[in-house]
């Protein structure tokens, strides 16, 4: 189970995942997939305030603070960014505040997704994970 | 040879030929050939244009204007030739009238800022379309809140029009600012219906070209525009590049826009007094190699038939429209009868980002999104919209393409 790993083995699970597909289409039917077990945003958090902004398609993102690790829950109205939004909340989901603030962000990159991480204005990946890490900072100040 | 080829094949016109100047077109994207429908963003350039502006800089880059060496000269040569060119292809009377600036964004900037200073007291009227792209709203946003003017908004069809039976002109309404032809819908407006009606008032008009300049024969005097702008970036020149044409009478009236080297006559530090057209509008040293570029953009053109390039893509545009329609649950957004090479479509159940994301996989460069149109999304009650939009080069076998790619994509979507 995901819980019992670090980030980084949570990660590396990720990548060897991903490594068993060898064409896109394979590649982003699998994310599709994955945006289905996306721990859905109550309806009350779904609201402006936990808009990311970024992001071309709209991306809603909440964190509680449970028994000291965060909890996130997401949702968006576009497959494939749910299915990147599902990758990134198993990887840093129910983590300390400090781990998610210490983890590298590249296994995106390794999983042949690059194009979602480039900073630019038609995708929020990055705007996503700054938002992740935005949440654990604050709570790492409690 | 199949018969969908043939139709494009009998008008004479080799789109192979033309694709060859592209050096972009070999491209691989994803491994795959890249299928570039995204021309109403940028349209790609071809060789000449490349060659015009990096043998500005290989040969004879020098300052315009100010200086006597040979280089200086030649440079002003060069760019005033560009400037010359571009007064025929739109046929303006003279080459003072045409005004370069950094493109239509630029150009707008300039005509709001300009004209808003000139003519606009508290309580007038601006009117603009509801199909304008933001850089055709905002200025005059920008413009009315600085004179404490009101901007008032022609609505539009169901089909993608102007609602010509609600155009809101009022005895206030000092300017009236609408697109040739949108960039989202890809209609081509009756503007010269418009103008008509807006001379009888005396209401001065602006025009955005952006993207009529790679698709249709620009006559300025015709269209009796008072000021037209276009950009060179969108129709194979340089990005960078962009025309604001202007009526000499009225620009001569107009205060400058930005201050600075170039645009002044004399300078003490009391009170400076301004050039002459068009370099009153011109301040500091403009994009030279970028203007060549654009010359030589234009010149392409004309080489290859404005016209001729125009049925081509009436017919991609024909094929495409056909083709996509018999996709399930495929809309298209801007139906009107008069339209250049530009397709808006929405997909029941498929969200425009992720369709984008998967034709990119399969090399074809569609844009998504809003298209800087926020307002006609809002009037289509649609958040985005996935957009191909056509250019000389593009095929038929292009078009088979984006229609494979968007019912596979839809297929993993839904």
């Amino acid at each position: 189970m995901t819980t019992t790993m670090n980030i980084a083995q949570a990660q590396q699970e990720v990548v060897e995942e991903f490594a068993l597909f060898s064409d896109w289409q394979d590649r982003y039917e699998h994310l599709i997939e994955l945006g289905k077990d996306l721990p859905l945003i109550a309806p009350e958090h779904k609201v402006d305030d936990n808009l990311v902004r970024g992001c071309q398609s709209r991306v809603w993102l909440n964190a509680e603070l449970k028994n000291k690790l965060v909890h996130f829950t997401a949702d968006s109205d576009a497959m494939i960014t749910k299915g990147i939004v599902a990758l990134l909340v198993r990887v840093y989901n129910d983590r300390t505040p400090q781990e998610i603030l210490g983890a590298s962000t590249d296994f995106i990159d390794r999983i042949g997704l690059r194009e979602h991480l480039s900073p630019n204005r038609s995708n929020g990946l990055s705007a996503m994970i700054d938002q992740m890490k935005r949440y654990a900072l604050a709570y790492s100040a409690k | 040879m199949s018969t969908k080829t043939d139709t494009v094949a009998k008008k004479g016109y080799d789109v192979e030929e033309i694709r060859a100047q592209f050096p972009i077109l070999k491209e691989l994207v994803h491994g795959k050939p890249l299928v570039y429908f995204d021309n109403a963003a940028t349209s790609q350039k071809p060789r000449r244009v490349i060659k015009a502006e990096s043998a500005y800089y290989a040969t004879i880059n020098a300052n315009v204007h100010r200086g006597v060496h040979t280089l200086s000269t030649k440079a002003t040569e060069a760019q005033e030739a560009a400037r010359e060119t571009a007064r025929a292809q739109i046929n303006a009377k003279h080459a003072h009238e045409v005004i370069f600036t950094s493109g239509t964004t630029a150009s707008i900037n300039l005509a709001a800022t300009s004209l808003g200073q000139l003519l606009l007291k508290k309580g007038d009227e601006v009117v603009i379309s509801g199909m304008e792209h933001h850089s055709n709203i905002v200025p005059w946003q920008l413009a009315c809140e600085r004179h404490s003017a009101v901007l008032k908004v022609i609505p539009i069809t169901d089909s993608g029009e102007w609602d010509l039976k609600q155009v809101p002109f009022s005895e206030r309404t000092r300017i009236l600012a609408i697109s040739h032809v949108s960039n989202t819908l890809g209609t081509i407006n009756p503007v010269k219906k418009l103008i008509a009606q807006a001379k009888k008032k005396g209401i001065v008009t602006v025009v955005d070209g952006a993207q009529a300049a790679p698709h249709l024969r620009i006559d300025v005097q015709d269209l009796g525009a008072d000021l037209y702008a276009f950009s060179g970036h969108k129709a194979y020149g340089p990005t960078g590049t962009g025309v604001l044409y202007g009526r000499e009478e009225l620009l001569e009236r107009m205060p400058p826009w930005q201050g600075g080297g170039e645009m002044i006559e004399t300078v003490t530090l009391g009170k400076s007094t301004w050039a002459k057209l068009p370099f009153k509008f011109e301040a500091g040293t403009p994009h030279i190699a970028g203007i060549i570029g654009l010359g030589e953009a234009i010149r392409w053109m004309q080489d290859y038939d404005l016209g001729a390039m125009a049925a081509h893509e009436r017919a991609l545009l024909e094929y495409a429209t056909k083709e996509l329609l018999a996709i399930e649950g495929l809309r298209i957004i801007g139906t009107a009868k008069e339209k250049v090479g530009v397709i808006s479509f929405v997909i029941d159940g498929v969200h425009h980002y992720d369709l984008g994301t998967l034709l990119d996989q399969q090399g074809i460069a569609v844009r998504t999104g809003h298209h800087c149109t926020q307002p006609l999304m809002d009037r289509f009650g649609v958040s985005g919209t996935t957009r191909a939009s056509f250019a000389c080069f593009n095929t038929i076998d292009e078009v088979d393409a984006l229609v494979a790619g968007v019912t596979k994509g839809a297929k993993m979507l839904r």
